[in-house]
């Protein structure tokens, strides 16, 4: 299939250029907590157009689904959705030089394809293995390519340069693209997409009081995604995760010399 | 699950519940890590009790603002969230929002209960950090996967209260500073307004 290869040799092009030629945020800024948005006028007319497909689309879209499906088949349908990233997650995981872990993804493809029927149900969850979830991203942030900057994407939602990477190459990556036996073209991204509507008709109360009750939605999406985003990739680096902790005591100043105002414990209901 | 308001037994249990969370002031102790994880443990289980009482909305909201002021270290969270604009506000106007981001919080927050029905949430373990302790728990909610919540424990208010949650990395105090500031861009840095209008948000 020559279309593949001439469409590879162009993410991979494309994939080289975004890296290198992005904006770069300044060594040490992420792992300090701060915000690297340099396209925020782009992303905020991004945020714009998502929220409209959320209010019109998505949203009605979602919530009609979880009301109609019962929840068990919503639960069997993320099942599904989820037994079908873990072949690509095997290779993500193979990429990061992290076997076992790859190994596991495997495993857990292997049994819930079969005992689990297609994937359906997710009978390896009970073996008590470590949980799967990495992605291309992911595999970019062991190979030391810093976070970027800040991008909303376009129906997909808050990233950051190194993500959005990650999530085109996840589109292909799949090893399940390439099987001679697949069923549907892009099963993968149906299933997500179905998977995502479950998600967001479930937590519909969370997810409209972000998008639609806080002050600025934008920038609500935009630290919240950083912050798990960051946790996620902290995970197992233990002095990147306390450095996510912030200390309240120490930066609002419980030193009366630097800050005569600030006395955090007088009894706010003292008389 | 069933909840007759009818039900004797439970109404007198759910009474003495709100009458202990309401009067019993927490005791003066030193933190320690079994102090910080017996604390995230009354938390839950108050919630809980809460979410299970089958009371109206608008009571449960109340009684969720109370156990904020029980458990957490409301003042400095306030301090916080409110940026940089707390080193200018007056000591009264202080006092003001840290009442009304008590309500704004519990408001807020209460109202994601139903989502915690039939939820599960169990406290794995405690730790030294730098400014307290660190509590971890794992929530497992109806049809999701498990998912991490955080408390950090301080004792630097005189007793032992969580000042910081993190739900899967995501730091409450950071997120609400952003809203917050947001909320007084939109007002032109106006503090009274913010105050105001925040008594009827969340």
């Amino acid at each position: 299939m020559p279309s593949y290869i001439r469409l590879k040799h162009l993410i991979i092009l494309a994939i080289m250029t975004v890296l290198s030629a992005c904006a770069t945020q300044p060594q040490d800024s992420a792992a300090r907590g701060d915000i690297f948005d340099p396209y925020e006028g782009t992303n905020r007319g991004i945020h714009k157009f998502n929220l409209g497909v959320d209010r019109f689309l998505f949203r009605p879209a979602s919530k009609g689904y979880v009301k109609i499906v019962p929840d068990p088949m919503v639960t069997s349908f993320n099942h599904f959705a989820e037994n079908l990233t873990m072949p690509g997650q095997a290779l993500d995981y193979l990429l990061q030089g992290n076997l076992k872990q790859s190994g596991n993804a495997l495993l857990r493809f292997l049994i819930n394809s079969t005992v689990g029927g297609f994937g359906l149900s997710a009978p390896a969850d009970e073996l008590n293995l470590p949980p799967v979830d990495t992605d291309f991203g992911e595999t970019l942030h062991v190979w030391g390519f810093g976070e970027g900057a800040y991008v909303e994407l376009p129906l997909y939602g808050p990233s950051t340069a190194r993500d959005a990477v990650g999530v085109v190459v996840n589109l292909f990556s799949n090893p399940i693209n390439f099987s001679p036996v697949r069923p549907v073209d892009n099963i993968g991204v149906y299933a997500e997409v179905v998977r995502r509507m479950g998600d967001r008709g479930r937590f519909s109360d969370t997810v409209d009081s972000i998008l639609y009750d806080s002050a600025d939605s934008y920038a609500q999406a935009r630290t919240i995604y950083l912050q798990n985003r960051r946790f996620e990739l902290a995970r197992d680096d233990e002095d990147a995760y306390l450095g996510l902790y912030d200390d309240p005591y120490a930066t609002t100043g419980t030193d009366p010399v630097r800050d005569p105002y600030l006395d955090p414990y007088e009894d706010p209901y003292a008389e | 699950m069933q909840n007759n308001p009818l039900n004797r037994r439970r109404f007198v249990a759910t009474a003495l519940t709100g009458l202990t969370v309401a009067a019993l002031p927490l005791p003066a102790f030193a933190l320690t890590e079994a102090s910080a994880k017996q604390l995230v443990d009354s938390v839950v289980a108050d919630i809980t009790r809460i979410i299970d009482s089958g009371k109206s909305e608008n009571a449960m909201l109340r009684d969720f603002q109370k156990l904020f002021v029980r458990y957490g270290d409301v003042p400095i969270m306030a301090r916080y969230a409110l940026g940089a604009d707390a080193r200018t506000a007056s000591s009264a106007q202080l006092r003001q929002f840290t009442k009304a981001f008590e309500g704004y919080i519990a408001r807020k927050y209460g109202r994601r209960f139903r989502e915690f029905i039939g939820g599960e949430v169990s406290v794995r373990n405690a730790r030294k950090i730098k400014t307290g302790y660190e509590v971890r728990t794992s929530v497992k909610l109806r049809g999701s996967s498990p998912f991490e919540v955080t408390f950090l424990v301080s004792d630097k208010s005189g007793s032992g209260k969580f000042y910081n949650m993190f739900i899967e990395g995501v730091n409450l105090l950071l997120t609400e500073r952003t809203e917050i500031g947001a909320m007084l861009d939109a007002r032109k840095g106006n503090l009274n307004q913010l105050i105001k209008d925040l008594k009827n948000t969340g």
